[in-house]
């Protein structure tokens, strides 16, 4: 379980280092948001939402399931876009509405 | 770090320190800033507020609510039952009172909950009420950020209480990434640092170690400030084992409860009946289905409709995203395949269960100026959200009532006790090389220890008197090479203080599950020597740390009215 940050995407506004709730973000020397320790996140999903710049993405790790795929957030107003891409298959999204109860 | 240069030292003075800003202490904070508005109210926070402790990921629905046709008293009937008897009432109740309250409070600062035409809240089984519960933090944070008496000190980690013949004036801390270290002076001091994880082996041991239930940063901190400064605790041997989706440990309750979805073993059977429908009854049920060699276990989802599907996926978003991107990435929805299920590790939560700090019924703990709420606080199982944000509140109206009469520590006592406190920071950062053991090594060696001598994964939970003694020797040795941790920043030191915090669990941990001669819950525990429930053990297990010793003794159940603190 754990989360990727894209070095290249990184804008380094340090907004995904802020929440963790396991203070598990740091930062390189040029301010880039680095994972200290993957094996101690949470998959909490709290730094892919607060994340802008789509510079991080979700995965399972090997031991639980995993298959490769990297799962990315997109937000508009009310609306998470969640981005599912899977190896050799197209992208999958599901929309959540902020302002819709869960049915169950 | 070195010799000539250490931390930065600060000390902060207020009227109410609240340390861990999750459900219970930011409520808490709220509840006491709206009604008195010159108090100086301080809340220190590991992490950030925004999104921190268990309401981090969302959560999927408020667990505890008293629906139309119910009573308060239909919901203790309701713990009772659950937790075999072993619950105070007062704390049940007074909770009870203030679920519908909170959730009208929470749908006032913006969380949306499913009405129907007529509106009203939409229920699920008896007391649950249907939301969108994915931003609830961050709605309780902007609720705090209302408050110009509300100070929130983000990203320190407390360790250590100021104390002094048995009463707290203040904490001892420091900045989780800056090398600052805080002594705050504080009249009264609530303590909502939530439950214990990490104690055992995880289910997931390897690369997705903290892909566990219970938030992996709630280490228990809480639990141990008030074990070394000789406050009572209550219930420890009443561990929590969940039942979960298995490898992502996403709650079950959604399947369960949206579509219906029963237990089955491999074989198809539907067992759950056979052991019960109480938590500890359906853990108990997977753990032994599986022990006995019919496993694995499963929700049977299969043949769910397709907008059933598609619910699903978007109600784990909300709460346990992993979930969905496991049915996602497997290529089967589950409508198609069955969901496998496994129980935890055990936690030390006094929310879901009652262990944790022996209060009256006003939330006062048994050190003076210092007072409990949420997952740490014991005595009342099946909290939940609302519940730890009734006692929140509860604590508060307690602490505004009691606190005219608190005066202010005086300022070279609190200097004098923090210092001891520093000196220990200041010893432990250090570039000296960490050998020949770090600190992951020891709480692995922790781990280890739990799980095969004090009732984890690997033994169904089951432990005898025999391995509890090998579990006690072996967390002594490892809590002396802890005192022994060094280490080169404020990352590292967090991480040995969670270690420490840990090990002191564990040995209170142990030591009430010697005590309780028999077995009550049996999906959470199964005490191998004593396998049968016992008349004898109607009554609470508490400790205390008394002059460098843990004692441990028996209260008899308090039942209705209200309970006070006899010194
Ligand atoms: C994954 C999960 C899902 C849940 N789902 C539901 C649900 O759907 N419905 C429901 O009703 N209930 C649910 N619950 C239960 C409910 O969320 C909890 O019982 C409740 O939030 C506990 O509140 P708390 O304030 O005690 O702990 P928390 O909210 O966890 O707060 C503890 C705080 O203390 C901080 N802290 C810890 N140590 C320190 C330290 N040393 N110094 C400073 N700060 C510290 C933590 O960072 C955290 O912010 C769920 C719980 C979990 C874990
Ligand atoms: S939030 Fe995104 S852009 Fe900002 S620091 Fe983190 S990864 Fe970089
Ligand atoms: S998923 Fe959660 S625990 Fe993991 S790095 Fe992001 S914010 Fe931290």
């Amino acid at each position: 379980m754990s989360i990727h940050i894209d070095r290249d995407k990184c804008i380094r506004c340090g907004a995904c280092r802020e929440i963790c709730p396991g203070n598990l973000i740091g930062r390189t020397t040029d301010g880039t948001a680095y994972l200290r320790h993957p094996e101690e996140c949470w998959g909490c999903a709290s730094c892919l939402k607060e994340c802008r710049h789509e510079a991080i993405f979700y995965f399972l790790g090997a031991d639980i399931g995993g298959q490769g795929s990297r799962m990315q957030t997109n937000r508009e107003g009310d609306l998470t876009h969640w981005i599912i891409s899977s190896p050799g298959r197209e992208p999958f999204t599901i929309t959540v509405d902020r302002r819709e109860s869960n049915k169950y | 770090m070195s010799l000539f240069n250490p931390m930065e030292r600060k000390y902060l003075t207020t009227d109410l320190l609240i340390i861990g800003g999750g459900t219970a202490g930011c409520y808490a904070a709220i509840t006491a800033a709206r009604q008195a508005r010159d108090l100086r109210i301080l809340i220190a926070e590991k992490a950030n507020i925004k999104r921190s402790g268990c309401l981090a990921a969302g959560v999927n629905a408020l667990n505890a609510y008293i629906t139309e046709g119910q009573t308060v008293r239909d919901y203790l009937e309701f713990v009772r039952w659950d937790a075999e008897k072993i619950i105070r009432d007062d704390l049940v109740l007074s909770m009870a009172e203030g679920f519908n309250e909170t959730a009208a409070d929470l749908e006032r600062m913006g969380l949306v909950i499913l009405k129907d035409e007529r509106g009203k809240y939409v229920t699920r089984g008896r007391q649950n009420i249907k939301i969108n519960g994915e931003n609830i933090k961050p709605l309780l944070a902007a609720e705090v950020g209302r408050y110009g008496n509300i100070e929130v000190l983000n990203h320190v980690n407390i360790t250590d209480y100021l104390t002094a013949e048995g009463r707290v004036f203040g904490a001892v801390g420091f900045g989780v990434e800056e090398e600052i270290e805080y002594g705050i002076s504080a009249r009264a001091v609530l303590i909502a640092t939530g439950g214990a994880a990490g104690l055992y082996r995880p289910n997931n041991p390897g690369f997705s170690r903290h892909k566990m239930w219970y938030p992996p940063f709630n280490t228990g901190a809480g639990y141990a400030m008030g074990i070394r400064a000789g406050a009572e605790m209550t219930s420890f041997e009443m561990r929590f084992v969940a039942q979960r989706c298995k490898d992502t440990i996403a709650p079950t309750g959604t399947i369960a409860l949206g579509v219906g979805a029963r237990e089955v073993n491999a074989r198809g059977e539907i067992y759950e009946k056979q052991y019960g429908l109480s938590t500890s009854g359906r853990a108990y049920g997977t753990t032994n289905e599986t022990y006995e060699g019919r496993g694995p276990c499963y929700l049977r989802t299969k043949g769910i409709t397709s907008e059933q599907d598609e619910e699903l996926l978007r109600a784990y978003l909300n709460m346990a995203p992993a979930q969905t991107l496991k049915w996602i990435e497997s290529g089967r929805l589950p409508s198609e395949q069955n969901v496998e299920i496994e129980g935890t590790e055990p936690y030390i939560v006094g929310g879901h269960t009652g262990s944790g700090y022996w209060v009256d019924t006003r939330r006062r703990t048994t050190l003076a100026n210092l007072y409990a709420a949420g997952d740490v606080s014991g005595g009342a199982p099946k909290k939940f959200v609302t519940g730890a944000l009734a006692e929140g509140a509860i604590a508060a109206e307690t602490i505004l009532s009691d606190i005219k009469n608190i005066p202010p520590a005086e300022e070279a006592v609190v200097r004098a006790r923090a210092e001891k406190v520093f000196l220990d920071y200041e010893r432990r950062l250090s570039d000296a090389p960490q050998e020949p053991y770090d600190v992951f090594a020891i709480e692995e060696a922790m781990q280890k220890v739990m799980d095969e001598y004090a009732g984890g994964i690997k033994t169904a939970y089951r432990y005898n008197a025999g391995q509890l003694a090998l579990a006690d020797s072996s967390i002594d040795r490892l809590i002396v090479l802890a005192e022994g941790l060094t280490g080169p920043d404020m990352d590292t030191l967090v991480h040995i203080y969670e270690l420490r915090e840990r090990l002191t669990v564990c040995k209170v941990l142990i030591a009430h599950l010697c005590a309780r001669k028999e077995t009550r819950w049996p999906g959470f525990a199964v005490h191998t020597d004593h396998p049968q429930l016992s008349g004898d053990y109607e009554c609470y297990v508490n400790s205390k740390w008394l002059d460098g010793h843990l004692e441990v003794f028996t209260r008899p159940l308090v039942r209705e009215g209200a309970y006070e603190h006899t010194y």
